[in-house]
C-alpha cells in the first residue's frame, strides 16, 4: 500500500479544518487513483464544498497533509496547484458575465500558459487559443454562441461553459462541485453525457445531489457527514451500506 | 462613427497652439498632465479594481526627486528624469508589498495612510525639501536642445509625452496581461483557480501605475517650475480619483474627460465663484446622479439609443 502512495491522483491524509469552534473536516483521509470516478455525497453541510476548497487550496486545512500526484502541496496557494494539473467548476457560477463565451474559455486557457505575462498582444490575436477555445465550445454543443456575452446566455448553457473552461485546460485532475445543479431533464442528460465522455487519463472527483445521475457516473463513493468519512468504497457497496441509508439515503 | 469621433477628439488636441491665446495653451497643457496622472490611476481603479486614495505619492515623489536633483545637486535634466523615474518605481514597489497585503477598503486607507506619511514628510523634512516654501527656481528641459519656455512649445512637447502615455496604458489594457488583470478584478479566486497569481498581476499593475504617476509628475514640475507639499496632499489624490469616476473608471477615454471637467472647473468656476469646491461637488452629484458609469459610458449610452431611435 505504503509503495502505491505515489501513484494517487489524490491523497488526503488527516485533514482537519475547524472555523472557530465549529470542525468542518474531521481528520478526513482518503485516496484516488488516476482515472478513478469519485462521487462524494452528504447531506447539506457535511463539508463536501468545504473539503473541495481544501483541495483546490482556497482553504488551508488546520492540519494534515494534501497530495497532489504524489506531491505534497498542503502550503501550495491554488494558482500552483492549478500549474500542477488540478482543475475545478464552481457550485455556484463564477464566470467573466461581461465577456463572451469564447473570451472565458481563453481566458481559463490563458491562465497555464506563460503568454499569461504579455503585456503587448491582445488576447484575441492568439489564434490558437482562439481554434482551441471552439473546439472546447463545440464539445460542449455552444460553439454557435462563442460570440455571445456570458450574461446573454441561459443557466444551462452557463453550467456548460464552466464544465468547457475546466476541461479547455486539460487537467490530470477535475473536481466538478455539483455540475447538475439546477439544470432541466433535458440539460442533466446533456451534461452526463458530457462527463461520460471525458477521457480516461482525466481523474474525475464529483460532488453531486442528484443520486439518480450521479451514481450512474460514479465507480467509487465516499460518503461524508459532520465532516467525517462515513464510508468509503466501490460504489454498489457504499450503496448497500446500512449507514448509507441511515445518513443520507433515508428508509 | 466611432473612429471618426476619435479623430475629431484627437485633432482637436492638436489645436489650442493655433488658435488659442497662452492661458488657453496653459490650460490645456495642464489637462493633459492631469489625463495621464489620471489614466494612470485608472490602471488600479477602473481595471484593477483597487481604489487608491495615495495616487499623488507618484506624482509627488517624481516631482520632488527631479526638483530636488535639478535645482541642488547640478543634475541634468535627462539624468533627474531617469533618477527620479527609478526612485518612483522603486517606491511604487515597496507600496505595493504593502498595500497590497489588503484589498477594497483596507487598500484605500494603506494608500491614503502612505501618501499621508510623504505628504507630511513633505512639509516637515525642511532641511530637505523647504517645507511649506516649497522648491522654486527651477527650469524646464530643452529636450534635443529645443526650449519648452513658451507655451506653445512646452504645449506640443507635453501632447507628445500624453500621446505616448496613452497608447502604451490602452495597450496595456488591451492585452493578454490586461485580460487577466480585468479578470482578477472580478474573480480574483476563479483565475487563481485558473493558473493566476491574482497578487502578482496586481502588484505589477501596481507598480506600472507608479510609474505613469512619476510621468505624470515629471510635466507636472516642468509646467509650474515649483513644487509644494500639497503636491503630495490627499486634495491631489481625491481630485483626480473624482476624475476618474466622473469621466467613467474602466474607459480609456473617461479619466481625459474627468480631468478636463476637474480643471476646467477649478479655473473658470474659481474666477467667478469664491465657493468653487462646493460648484465642483454639485456637478459631481449631478454626474453620478445621470449618468452613474461616467460621462464617457454615459454619452456612448445616450448616442446609442438616439440611433437606436432614429433607425
Amino acid at each position: 500500500m505504503n509503495a502505491s502512495r505515489s501513484d494517487h491522483a489524490l491523497e488526503l491524509l488527516s485533514l482537519k479544518k475547524t472555523f472557530g469552534g465549529l470542525t468542518v473536516t474531521h481528520n478526513v483521509s482518503l485516496s484516488v487513483s488516476p482515472g478513478e470516478r469519485r462521487l462524494i455525497i452528504g447531506p447539506n453541510g457535511a463539508g463536501k464544498t468545504t473539503l473541495f476548497n481544501q483541495i483546490s487550496g482556497d482553504l488551508r486545512p488546520n492540519s494534515g497533509v494534501v497530495r497532489l500526484f504524489g506531491r505534497d502541496v498542503t502550503q501550495l496557494p491554488p494558482y500552483r496547484r492549478a500549474h500542477l494539473g488540478l482543475s475545478r467548476t464552481y457550485q455556484i457560477i463564477t464566470l467573466f458575465s461581461g465577456d463572451t463565451l469564447e473570451h472565458n474559455i481563453m481566458l481559463g486557457m490563458l491562465g497555464l500558459r506563460p503568454s499569461r505575462w504579455q503585456m503587448c498582444r491582445p488576447l484575441s490575436f492568439y489564434g490558437d487559443l482562439a481554434t482551441e477555445a471552439h473546439r472546447m465550445l463545440d464539445t460542449v454543443g455552444l460553439l454557435h454562441l462563442a460570440g455571445r456575452p456570458i450574461s446573454d446566455v441561459a443557466y444551462g448553457e452557463k453550467r456548460r461553459v464552466e464544465l468547457a473552461m475546466a476541461l479547455a485546460q486539460k487537467p490530470r485532475l477535475l473536481l466538478l462541485d455539483e455540475p447538475l445543479a439546477g439544470l432541466s431533464n433535458a440539460e442533466r442528460s446533456t451534461v452526463k453525457s458530457l462527463i461520460t465522455s471525458i477521457p480516461r487519463e482525466i481523474t474525475i472527483i464529483m460532488i453531486e445531489h442528484d443520486m439518480d445521475t450521479a451514481l450512474e457516473l460514479a465507480e467509487t463513493v465516499t460518503l461524508l457527514d459532520y465532516g467525517r468519512v462515513i464510508v468509503d468504497g466501490e460504489r454498489d457497496a457504499v450503496i448497500a451500506d446500512e449507514r448509507t441509508r441511515e445518513v443520507y439515503l433515508g428508509t | 462613427m466611432k473612429w471618426l469621433a476619435t479623430i475629431v477628439i484627437v485633432a482637436s488636441f492638436a489645436l489650442p497652439p493655433f488658435f488659442a491665446g497662452d492661458f488657453y495653451i496653459n490650460l490645456a497643457s495642464q489637462i493633459l498632465i492631469a489625463s495621464i496622472f489620471a489614466l494612470s490611476l485608472n490602471l488600479l481603479v477602473g481595471f484593477g479594481g483597487m481604489t487608491s486614495l495615495g495616487h499623488a505619492s507618484y506624482l509627488g515623489i517624481a516631482a520632488y526627486v527631479s526638483a530636488l536633483l535639478t535645482s541642488r545637486y547640478g543634475f541634468g535634466h535627462g539624468a533627474a528624469a531617469m533618477l527620479s523615474l527609478s526612485a518612483t518605481v522603486v517606491m511604487a514597489a515597496l507600496f505595493g508589498l504593502i498595500a497590497l497585503r489588503a484589498s477594497g477598503l483596507g487598500f484605500l486607507m494603506i494608500t491614503l495612510a502612505l501618501s499621508q506619511v510623504l505628504w507630511g514628510l513633505a512639509y516637515r523634512m525642511s532641511g530637505v525639501t523647504n517645507g511649506d516654501n516649497g522648491v522654486a527656481g527651477l527650469t524646464r528641459p530643452a529636450p534635443f536642445g529645443i526650449p519648452l519656455e513658451t507655451p506653445a512649445s512646452f504645449y506640443w512637447f507635453v501632447l507628445f509625452i500624453a500621446v505616448l502615455s496613452f497608447l502604451m496604458m490602452a495597450i496595456f489594457v488591451s492585452s493578454a496581461f490586461g485580460s487577466s488583470l480585468r479578470g482578477v478584478r472580478d474573480q480574483p479566486r476563479r483565475m487563481a483557480a485558473l493558473g493566476f497569481n491574482p497578487w502578482l498581476i496586481r502588484w505589477i499593475t501596481f507598480v506600472y501605475a507608479g510609474f505613469w504617476g512619476g510621468i505624470s509628475g515629471l510635466l507636472y514640475v516642468y509646467y509650474h517650475k515649483y513644487i509644494h507639499p500639497s503636491a503630495l496632499s490627499i486634495t491631489s489624490s481625491a481630485e483626480a480619483l473624482l476624475g476618474v469616476i466622473a469621466g467613467g473608471s474602466g474607459t480609456l477615454g473617461g479619466p481625459v474627460v474627468g480631468a478636463a471637467v476637474v480643471l476646467l472647473l477649478k479655473n473658470f468656476a474659481s474666477a467667478y465663484v469664491e465657493r468653487w469646491n462646493m460648484l465642483l461637488g454639485f456637478v459631481f452629484l449631478f454626474i453620478v446622479l445621470v449618468m452613474p458609469a461616467g460621462i464617457v459610458p454615459g454619452v456612448e449610452k445616450l448616442t446609442a439609443r438616439f440611433r437606436g431611435k432614429r433607425s
